[in-house]
């Protein structure tokens, strides 16, 4: 037995190492280097809180803050919309449906800095792919990415042609639903959409919710594509984009390091507003069952 | 008469669904099969108005041109190494440290597995800039060391959490006999446990791949020297001219997701099986 105690310990140690060397270290380190101006060339100087305080007069941090969130708030549930959609589509069990599922999740494999190109490239104002189907009805070519109202529709197309690759887990939760709750819901007189309300969604809302958390964890830290493609100006400089802007072209460490803090805070706060108003909505059907074992 | 009119509801719900799926297909193919297009195109049609949809013909040269000027084996060797550390740091310290979770009583056992989970939730942008300076005062930037040592330090917490999952749904009974041999916990590990969940671990294994080939964030920082720089680097560097040739940057893009592509389709059945096994829908 003592021998298994330690034994754990042993396997578990590349984890702890990792833990204390590029977690907590980093951490108390980061901690420091907000409070501090420095361009790593010479010693920091301790300003106290001034990054704070300067961050939220810059206009250019204001500029990408607002559009990250808004980006995120708006992207992830479109997303997850049709995601949904397309799992409960190549969930049916017609002929060649395989096919059409190894399609639609073609954008999650090809993913990275070859899409973002393409997406500059379609997205291109006078060759673009996008205008010169437009152009076939006879619509005048669109700046995608130079005209600033165009600039979140283009990030929003790309979520929504990227949708299919998210679909794996709902296809994986769809095909747990038992099917004698659709039948029970066909017996009492439901069409395809009642179906869809009142079995389908309760019985996903926790893969929804999971997606939903994830989802906006991962909009707010966008960093790849935003960083390939911009955007007119101001519109199409994510959060991150700026962070690594201040960073490593402007070396002005310790603004980007507060820049981190207060990323990493309204991740946390998002999170903490999801969690707390998803018991409304999110059903696990194992508190069904503890609740009915406990009431016999 | 019942029986018919069922029939007829089906096929008519079946032309809706192939409607919606074809429509849903070409919309996700066309942009690839237009990068395709494009790479093949010669350099004159591309920007010809109003512009086709299909290539004039088979021409190689945009290929050849992309190989030539971001010195494409290079770069790929370079992806490839980094890629290659990565995932097997990634793939088997994760496992180890799964094993360990779920197959050893010690102390303190739940206090460090709900911290390793709760260390999901720390954004790596915090760490990043200290963990950055620190590897310079080493003298380690402007080389492949940054990307690829931490790998071998605790794994990924997400990838710990599936493992740990799968191997807690392996039955004991499989070990004793095992023991009863006179095995030791390491022999068990890597003659029961790791046979056992190859599914997952591939699936793992294609997640880490995806990632480390995909990275542009951690070169873009330690990299300097373009004969050091991967894929998504030599890429991001056409980000910025005013008058891109998209005939080999579409070609270049093209050549640099090809493996992806290739390890995805070679992996797909164990990838779905994997997924569903190790329960990532939550």
């Amino acid at each position: 037995m003592r021998l298994k105690q330690n034994m754990g310990y042993v396997y578990i140690m590349p984890w702890i190492l990792g833990f204390f060397i590029f977690t907590v270290a980093p951490l108390g380190f980061a901690f420091y280097i907000g409070l501090t101006e420095w361009d790593t060339f010479t010693s920091p100087t301790f300003v106290g809180l001034d990054n704070y305080t300067a961050l939220f007069k810059d206009e250019n941090f204001l500029k990408a803050l607002w559009v990250t969130i808004r980006f995120a708030v708006i992207s992830v549930p479109l997303g997850i919309a049709t995601s949904l959609l397309i799992a409960c589509l190549v969930n049916s069990k017609v002929r060649g449906v395989s096919f059409f599922r190894t399609a639609l999740y073609l954008p999650a494999v090809v993913s990275g800095v070859s899409i973002s190109l393409l997406w500059k490239w379609i997205l291109d104002k006078d060759f673009g792919l996008i205008n010169l189907v437009l152009s076939k009805f006879g619509i005048e070519p669109l700046g995608w990415l130079s005209d600033p109202h165009l600039v979140l529709p283009s990030y929003l197309m790309m979520v929504v042609w990227g949708a299919g690759g998210g679909m794996l887990t709902y296809l994986a939760g769809l095909q747990d639903i038992p099917s004698h709750l659709y039948e029970a819901a066909e017996i009492d007189g439901a069409n395809m959409f009642q179906k869809f309300k009142t079995v389908t969604l309760p019985m996903l809302s926790p893969v929804i919710f999971y997606n939903l958390v994830m989802g906006i964890v991962g909009a707010m830290r966008k960093f790849s594509d935003a960083y390939i493609i911009g955007g007119a100006g101001n519109e199409g400089r994510f959060y991150m984009v700026y962070l690594y802007e201040n960073a490593f072209n402007y070396l002005k460490m310790g603004y980007a390091t507060a820049m981190g803090w207060i990323l990493f805070v309204i991740i946390l706060v998002l999170t903490l507003i999801v969690f707390k108003f998803s018991s409304a909505w999110v059903f696990y059907s194992s508190e069904v069952n503890k609740k009915t074992k406990k009431g016999k | 008469m019942f029986g018919s009119k069922m029939k007829q509801k089906r096929i008519r719900r079946n032309i809706f669904l192939y409607l919606f799926l074809v429509l849903f297909s070409l919309t996700t193919l066309f942009p690839l099969l237009w990068m395709v297009s494009t790479s093949l195109k010669s350099g004159d049609i591309i920007f010809e108005m109003p512009p086709r949809f299909l290539p004039d013909g088979f021409h190689g040269e945009n290929y050849t041109r992309a190989i030539e000027e971001i010195n494409f084996f290079v770069l790929f060797k370079n992806t490839a190494v980094i890629t290659f550390f990565h995932l097997l740091s990634n793939v088997f310290v994760s496992a180890i440290v799964a094993y360990g979770f779920a197959r050893f009583d010690f102390r303190w056992k739940n206090f460090w597995f709900l911290l390793m989970l709760s260390t999901i939730m720390i954004p790596g942008e915090v760490t990043m800039i200290p963990v950055f300076i620190a590897f310079s005062e080493l003298g380690w930037s402007n080389s492949i060391k940054p990307l690829v040592i931490p790998g071998f330090f605790g794994g990924a917490p997400v990838f710990i959490f599936l493992l740990r999952q799968f191997f807690l749904a392996i039955p004991r009974e499989l070990e004793e006999s095992a023991v009863v041999d006179g095995a030791n916990s390491f022999k068990i590990f890597y003659k029961i446990f790791i046979p056992l969940s190859v599914p997952a671990l591939i699936t793992i294994g294609i997640f880490s791949f995806q990632g480390s080939w995909n990275d542009l964030m951690g070169p873009l920082i330690y990299l300097n020297d373009t004969d050091k720089f991967t894929l998504t680097l030599g890429l991001s560097m056409f980000k910025g001219m005013m008058k891109v040739e998209w005939g080999p940057l579409m070609a270049g893009s093209i050549l640099a997701l090809l493996p992806v592509l290739i390890v995805f389709f070679l992996a797909q059945k164990h990838f779905v099986e994997g997924v569903k096994l190790s329960g990532i829908k939550g």
